[in-house]
């Protein structure tokens, strides 16, 4: 990474316009060409140093159901339960944390209706209780990596 | 709040979800795949981000990639009349990602303010903690830092395209 990626990761942080050539646009405030400013970003995601690059959707505006959940989960028996936790498509993240909670995850589901279902059916699956933390307030979601 | 998309949205959700072409005309690509009109994925993907349906367009940078690899969920015990000025007071903070009122489970989950921090390491996470619960003061009743140690699944959401 170089400073011009640097720049490129700030400027495509705050957003992308919608315009017919949108690329162009950000590449001339980054004074660099399109091809250019194309080629980075395929290198930056080919390396991982982007996780994604384009529209960022509302689940829940969309009609979709949400939430957080957390199982604690036996030493010996983590990585069983781990992969039965994510063999179900609704599970969208899932993090090992050190904690007697140890196993957090982010459900996305078609309709609100289905997250009880969801954790219904991982309970009967994995023999664990699912503390279930759906938010009830969102105050901030966001982050700039000022690199 | 929902947003009022129609099945026309929803496939160009489905095709943008994963990602915005890298080509010159990135929006007019995402209409020939589907069938429509450039100008008509534009302004409904605008109108998306208006709503709040889409929520930025932009770059997501891999944390761990960039050097930021201590990445702490703090979570917090905090009076209920408090928690809304709680919220917003440490949702502000710069190196806060995501701040949520969730409810507790009691006895065994206290814990009903979650703030995502960040840092280079575990001790620039801790000290950035300690500045939460001396903004907290009084109102912090107990707090914890969990630590990930494992990333186990991260397919990011998935939004289908036929959903009424």
């Amino acid at each position: 990474m170089d400073a011009r990626d640097t720049a490129i990761i700030n400027q495509l942080q705050g957003g992308f316009p919608i315009t017919e050539r949108p690329y162009a646009e950000v590449a001339k405030t980054l004074e660099i060409t399109e091809k250019e400013l194309i080629e980075r970003l395929e290198n930056l995601l080919a390396k991982g140093i982007l996780s994604r690059f384009g529209p960022m959707y509302h689940a829940e505006r969309l009609g979709g159901g949400l939430t957080l959940a957390a199982l604690h989960v036996a030493d010996e028996g983590f990585d069983r339960v781990a992969e039965q936790v994510n063999r179900f498509p609704e599970v969208a993240h899932n993090y090992q944390r050190e904690h007697h909670l140890n196993m957090w995850f982010v459900l996305a589901t078609e309709t609100p209706a289905r997250i009880d279902e969801v954790l219904a059916e991982i309970e009967q699956k994995t023999g664990c209780r699912v503390y279930n933390v759906p938010k009830i307030e969102e105050f901030f979601v966001g982050l700039r990596f000022e690199l | 709040m929902n947003t009022v998309i129609d099945t026309t949205d929803r496939r160009i959700i489905a095709a943008t979800q994963g990602g915005l072409p890298l080509t010159l005309r990135p929006y007019a690509m995402v209409a020939a795949q589907l069938g429509l009109d450039a100008g008509d994925v534009m302004a409904r993907m605008q109108r998306m981000l208006d709503s709040g349906a889409i929520r930025r367009i932009g770059a997501v940078p891999n944390h761990y990639a960039l050097g930021f690899k201590g990445n702490g969920m703090s979570v917090w015990d905090v009076s209920d009349d408090a928690i809304k000025e709680a919220g917003q007071t440490i949702g502000a903070l710069d190196f806060v990602s995501h701040c949520y009122h969730r409810p507790r489970h009691l006895p065994t989950w206290p814990y009903n303010l979650f703030a995502m921090v960040h840092g280079r390491d575990r001790a620039e996470v801790d000290e950035k903690v300690r500045h939460i619960a001396a903004i907290l003061g009084v109102n912090d009743r107990g707090h914890e830092v969990l630590f990930s140690t494992r990333i186990l699944k991260k397919t990011g959401l998935r939004i289908g395209p036929n959903r009424p």
